[in-house]
């Protein structure tokens, strides 16, 4: 069991979903309600990652965070290191391929809450904030929840962005399903298979939990009968 | 409450998204039904008022107020107008119990007090004791009264229901009017109640404003506009179906009558001297208005006037029959309605006499092609 990759790929969930969700919201939000020139474009640019293989997402993100680029040199002169092969060039790929799995499910969500009860809490008086706060975020809850286990799963189950950007570097940028790969390249077998069924057991249990709490939101936030 | 000199004035017009060309007014403690059909844009002036959709041109003014003025490039927001807002489905958040749905409008009050207050207001609506119930929990009929409590909780300088009565039964619906009328004998600010059902028009509001297609065709006292409908657009609106053309034949001072000439028949409505003799008119009966007389050749009593119709087709409804008939050079069909006992003899084909009473009987406006609304005479 490679703890050292584990530990590396759990902060790099947390990291990711912590920096990504707050962005989803106010994006996920603003797809909801705004209606606004090429906003079909910008959905579509938002899903890429869904239809792209990580392997071409990677590629793109390895180009577009190396040194040639001028985010790569801007960021190399800032942070004394480069993005490319480094942890926080993981965390910044990672928050790119995971923006359609965190803005959808909350866009959804926003979507649901019905129009009458916006306009409703406009006229109680409500600001953006009261309203983003103590109405629409309670309500938008489970798709913010989806949001955050689909983010979190994706990021420890994610492979090819992962070896594209950061490639294998213990301590660094070995996450746990490159660890897992480079046990099966070295035949540990029983090494690889802990890992996947730790992580199989991890995945089960987020999503039951998540689905769980889902249930628990949905009843609580039961619509009125009309 | 608002003081009683709380006046609502309203003059909008846009052709985007819905177009809209409407004025309204409202005096404090009264309360006004603006009626039309689905998609006439009452739903879109409601949310005008309340300042979530702005209109392209035009003036809106509360209590000396102004809220909307496009020219003076006014626009205050929703949550500084002092609304009360009860959307057609209440809006009620479904999240929070009965309680906190009325104290979310109460967000100036100070802690303590607003519990006190919004207990009171549920008190007020009769649903102590439901303070603890989510939106879920509770009937339609609760429901509203929960949307009314919170919309008039935040001590609004006008309340604006939408549909309020839609989503309820009939026997629920019964007690709502009845609780609506004495809540509001007690405002004094200005209420705008969106419906499309004339009858709670005529129940609950002190006037009236008629809209079609996003513009205001005639306002007034609801018994008035229901029985003098200004134009064509506006007899259809109020259930009028029996509209046709005629040519002025003539006016006679001393039976206070003005006579029309309708394809081979003559009919008379109340004296009308601003139409000149001559001149092609539409003319409308109200559905009240015809009745089939009993035996042919009966002297016609007084202000009702005789016309043959040959019936063209009866469908029972209920304990009425509702006939189809003509009258002779006429291509519009006439349409009344009769009590089954009284239905005797009745066949298509069969020709017989009518009587229609002069006072139902009117001369419509013709409408304005630039506006859409009647022209004054």
């Amino acid at each position: 069991m490679d703890w050292t990759a584990l530990s590396l790929s759990l902060q790099l969930g947390a990291l990711t979903v912590l920096l990504l969700l707050p962005v989803a919201i106010f994006v996920g939000r603003l797809l909801a309600y705004r209606r606004f020139a090429g906003k079909p474009l910008v959905e579509a640019l938002l899903a890429v990652p869904l239809v792209l293989p990580p392997t071409v997402v990677g590629y793109y993100l390895l180009v577009g965070f190396g040194g040639q680029s001028l985010l790569g040199q801007w960021f190399e002169r800032m942070a004394g290191h480069s993005l490319v092969f480094h942890f926080s060039g993981l965390v910044l790929a990672s928050f790119l391929v995971n923006i359609p799995f965190a803005v959808q499910p909350i866009q959804r969500a926003f979507e649901s809450i019905p129009h009458d009860v916006r306009d409703a809490a406009a006229c109680c008086g409500m600001s953006f904030w009261q309203t983003l706060w103590r109405i629409e975020l309670p309500l938008a809850w489970p798709g913010v929840l989806t949001a955050l286990v689909l983010t979190f799963a994706h990021t420890l189950g994610e492979f090819g962005v992962v070896l594209m950007v950061g490639g294998s570097i213990p301590g660094e940028t070995k996450t746990v399903s490159i660890a897992i790969y480079d046990r099966v390249q070295g035949m540990d077998f029983t090494a690889a298979g802990q890992m996947s069924l730790l992580l199989l057991l991890f995945s089960v249990t987020v999503l039951a939990v998540a689905s769980g709490l889902g249930r628990r939101f949905g009843r609580w936030h039961g619509r009125p009968g009309h | 409450m608002a003081g009683p000199d709380t006046e609502f004035s309203l003059s909008v017009r846009q052709r985007a998204p819905i177009a809209i060309d409407a004025r309204l007014h409202c005096r404090g403690g009264e309360m006004l039904a603006l009626v039309g059909p689905s998609g006439s844009g009452k739903s879109t002036l409601l949310r005008m008022i309340a300042g979530l959709s702005r209109p392209a041109e035009g003036r809106i003014v509360c209590a000396d107020a102004c809220w909307f003025d496009r020219a003076q490039r006014v626009h205050i927001a929703p949550r500084h107008r002092r609304v009360g807002y009860v959307p057609q489905h209440y809006g009620l958040f479904p999240h929070l119990n009965a309680l906190h749905n009325v104290m979310a409008g109460l967000g100036d009050v100070p802690g303590p007090l607003r519990e006190r207050q919004a207990r009171q207001w549920l008190e007020r609506v009769h649903l102590s004791g439901l303070e603890r119930r989510r939106p879920a929990e509770l009937s339609g009929g609760q429901q509203q009264r929960v949307a009314l409590a919170r919309a008039l909780a935040r001590d609004p300088a006008i309340l604006l229901l939408d549909e309020p009565f839609s989503a309820v039964d009939r026997a629920t619906r019964e007690t709502l009017y009845l609780e609506l009328a004495d809540l509001k004998r007690q405002l004094s600010i200005p209420a705008i109640m969106v419906t499309h059902d004339l009858g709670e028009a005529m129940l609950l509001a002190d006037t009236m404003t008629l809209l079609s297609q996003g513009r205001t065709l005639q306002s007034g006292v609801p018994r008035d506009v229901l029985a003098h409908p200004r134009d064509e657009a506006a007899a259809r609106l109020v259930g009028v179906r029996n509209v046709f053309d005629g040519e002025i034949l003539g006016h006679d001072a001393d039976a206070g009558l003005t006579w029309i000439k309708a394809g081979a028949s003559r009919v008379a409505c109340l004296l009308s001297q601003a139409w000149t003799v001559g001149s092609t008119v539409r003319w409308m009966v109200s559905n009240t208005g015809i009745r089939l007389r009993s035996r042919s050749g009966d002297t016609a009593e007084a202000g009702h006037v005789p016309v043959r119709i040959t019936i063209a087709a009866l469908v029972p409804l209920g304990d009425m029959l509702w006939v189809t008939a003509s009258l002779p050079g006429v291509a519009a069909p006439m349409h009344l309605r009769v009590q089954r006992d009284h239905a005797q003899g009745l066949h298509p084909g069969a020709n017989l006499e009518a009587e229609l009473h002069a006072g139902s009987v009117r001369i419509l406006q013709p409408e304005d092609p630039q506006t859409g609304s009647a022209r004054s005479c």
